[in-house]
């Protein structure tokens, strides 16, 4: 079925997206101590090297240079497990995302649910990370994690079900391709399939910062409440490695936004089309998701449970509906 | 104990909330008991930072314990100095040059200022909002800046003395400080429109952490916790002290009993305490700034006193007793911060965690001012 041509193509292309997952995560660490610091009047780093710019991989050094504490009560095999989980899915989830229209490490007819499965591991890796650190704090963190994730995942999950009845299509490349040839185009502006495009884009916005367990939506981690919840007693590369899955499960979230909403690789005005306006899309979500996370304080957990199931979940659902009789109507 | 019932019957866990704690601003222990997240029991377990300043001031010479109240309610450490030299001069019949006396309140109101601004930032940290928290920083710098110049210190100051203050201040000073009442002045929409309407916060505190006025006064609140609750009770209006007659200001009060309502309490004081400050630059006469002729070693009649001083955090009060001798023969401190937080145990049952730390906040506690 695979030439070896075909493996090795892959093997290589998995080389690369561990690269680019551990490059983006470093250098979204950096972006969001730099964003932060020019919104609260500081400099952020400017130590290492120019302007900052080796900073994240002094934390990175410092990071695997620390003991991992295990301390007397955590259930061991679970506790070295749960990091891992938690960043295995997520990179490889980026195997199915489309850069452009042939830089795709694997393309796959069902690369959205694919996505979406490899997503939900997360949950169960920060519900075991809580439950094996034996830790109170850690423990209502991992409750946190379990009702937030359900709560989010349904509108969010409603939301693409209803684009992907639009497109007709799982597969990544497909949904780009229907969007290409400039701005109007684009699943956020076809309003002639459901004239609650952007109210769609907007939910599955939040829904991916309550996923990534973002702030507002940080209730896993939630500092001035629960320490660090779940990764209250992970330390050296441990934390490190939820550190850096938190990025690239924003990068993922940015980059399935820009895929279904804002046409991935597509120009807004159907010039030269190229992996570099995925790109421009892809960050600009990120810096709006850092940009959010230091201009709002956190959410209640039940203000967040109340969000979601009380305006999301029933719009997402009109959304669904409006879609289907639209499609009956407008064929 | 009804609690430990509770405890088989729900599954209950205990968390002890600190010492060390992100959400406690310093060394409070807060023993939760709770139920998944809800919280059954919170029992404060304080002294962590206990220095015995009682025992202090009745072991030295009166003006030897001048730099311990700059030690207590540091964020706010002129209210404290202000208490004890008041209390000092009534019970030795001292006067107060006018000059000194508008310095003082001037001093003190910007110590309001940087204390509030302090808080409001801490606040929304507590809250998950980190951002405000070095605005809040930038401006009340500038208050630090003005302070040092005439006190010496950033944050202990030891500047009042028996009969007056130590240092005059001089026209930077008071030009400094217009700026900066003009500069905050235009500053306020910042906060307002960053802070006060950001539709999270606004849910974060709205209906949250309800204190009625009689939970307040059984307790023995007092400031803006006693203010967001209705109740109209300020010490510079009750019980007026210094110049505070002589200045047109208002008293904050909103009823709501929640969380926001002590914020807006604390925002319209800022605003409030600005009115002040311009006033009594306005008003300040010239003239010495110490009495003539206070003995070095004071030594007071004997006799009782109990003075009261609107702190920052509510009614900072201190009652010493003379016998006549060097040292002070009992001296008892009243924090406000030790009455605001005893009403928390009662006030956080049946709350949620996250909802108990946004009420634990909004009292502003400053720990070492509690446990003294």
């Amino acid at each position: 079925m695979y030439s070896l041509g075909d493996i090795v193509r892959l093997l290589l292309y998995l080389v690369g997206l561990i690269g680019f997952g551990a490059f983006n995560a470093a250098y979204l660490s950096l972006l969001e101590r730099k964003q932060s610091a020019w919104m609260q009047l500081r400099r952020g780093p400017t130590e290492v090297g120019p302007w900052g710019l080796i900073q994240p991989v002094a934390d990175g050094l410092k990071l695997l240079s620390k003991q991992i504490l295990l301390p007397r009560d955590v259930n061991v095999p679970l506790f070295l497990l749960a990091p891992i989980m938690v960043v295995v899915p997520a990179i490889v989830s980026l195997v199915t995302i489309p850069f452009s229209e042939t830089l795709v490490a694997h393309r796959y007819n069902l690369g959205l649910l694919m996505i979406f499965s490899f997503g939900a591991i997360n949950i169960f890796a920060l519900l075991i990370a809580g439950w094996a650190s034996a830790n109170k704090y850690a423990s209502i963190g991992a409750v946190r994690v379990v009702a937030q994730n359900i709560a989010y995942e349904v509108p969010m999950l409603l939301v693409v079900i209803a684009l992907v009845m639009v497109t007709s299509s799982f597969d990544l490349v497909e949904i780009v391709k229907q969007q290409g040839g400039g701005c109007w185009h684009w699943n956020l502006l076809k309003l002639g399939a459901n004239p609650m495009m952007p109210a769609s884009f907007l939910i599955f916005f939040i829904c991916m910062l309550a996923e990534t367990n973002r702030a507002p939506f940080d209730m896993v981690e939630a500092e001035s409440e629960l320490i660090a919840g779940a990764f209250t007693e992970y330390s050296g590369m441990g934390f490190g490695l939820f550190f850096i899955a938190e990025y690239v499960n924003i990068l993922i979230g940015c980059s399935l936004a820009t895929i279904l909403f804002l046409g991935g690789w597509d120009c807004p005005f159907g010039l030269f089309p190229g992996p570099h306006w995925f790109l421009i899309k892809m960050y600009a979500l990120c810096f709006t998701v850092v940009w959010v996370r230091w201009s709002f304080p956190r959410t209640q957990f039940y203000g967040l449970l109340n969000l979601s199931w009380k305006i999301l979940i029933p719009l997402a659902l009109v959304n669904l509906l409006l879609t289907a009789v639209m499609l009956k109507l407008v064929p | 104990m009804s609690t430990d019932a509770q405890a088989i019957h729900h599954e209950s866990f205990i968390v002890n909330l600190g010492p060390q704690h992100p959400a406690t601003h310093g060394v409070l222990r807060i023993k939760l008991t709770m139920d998944g997240e809800y919280i059954l029991d919170a029992e404060p377990i304080i002294g962590y930072g206990h220095r015995m300043h009682e025992k202090m001031g009745e072991n030295r010479a009166y003006a030897k314990f001048l730099p311990n109240t700059g030690r207590m309610d540091y964020v706010a450490a002129l209210f404290n100095g202000h208490g004890y030299v008041c209390a000092v001069e009534r019970l030795a019949g001292l006067t107060v040059p006018e000059r000194a006396e508008y310095i003082r309140v001037i001093t003190c109101e910007l110590n309001r200022v940087a204390s509030h601004l302090l808080w409001l930032g801490a606040f929304l940290v507590d809250l998950g909002g980190f951002t405000p928290l070095l605005y809040c920083f930038d401006d009340r710098e500038k208050i630090l800046d003005l302070l040092e110049s005439v006190t010496g210190a950033r944050l202990t100051f030891c500047y009042f003395r028996f009969g007056g203050v130590c240092n005059d201040i001089d026209d930077t000073f008071v030009n400094g400080t217009r700026d900066f009442v003009k500069l905050l002045r235009s500053r306020m929409p910042l906060y307002h429109d960053f802070v006060s309407t950001n539709i999270i916060f606004r849910k974060r505190c709205e209906g949250i952490g309800l204190l009625s006025a009689d939970t307040c006064r059984r307790y023995g609140a007092t400031g803006p916790v006693l203010r967001g609750s209705g109740v109209a009770y300020d010490v510079r209006k009750q019980e007026p002290y210094s110049i505070y007659p002589k200045l047109d200001f208002k008293i904050p009060v909103y009823p709501e009993c929640d969380c926001m309502a002590r914020y807006r309490v604390r925002v319209d004081e800022i605003v409030e305490s600005l009115r002040i400050i311009e006033q009594a630059l306005d008003q300040l006469p010239a003239g010495p700034v110490m009495a003539p002729k206070v003995p070095k070693i004071l030594k007071p009649a004997k006799g009782d006193c109990y003075f009261n001083v609107e702190s920052a955090r509510g009614s900072f009060g201190i009652r010493i007793v003379s016998d006549g001798s060097e040292n002070a023969y009992r001296l008892k401190l009243r924090s406000p911060c030790f009455s605001n937080m005893s009403l928390f145990q009662e006030a956080s049952r049946g709350m949620l965690l996250a909802d108990a730390l946004a009420l634990l906040g909004s009292l502003d506690l400053v720990i070492p001012d509690m446990d003294r």
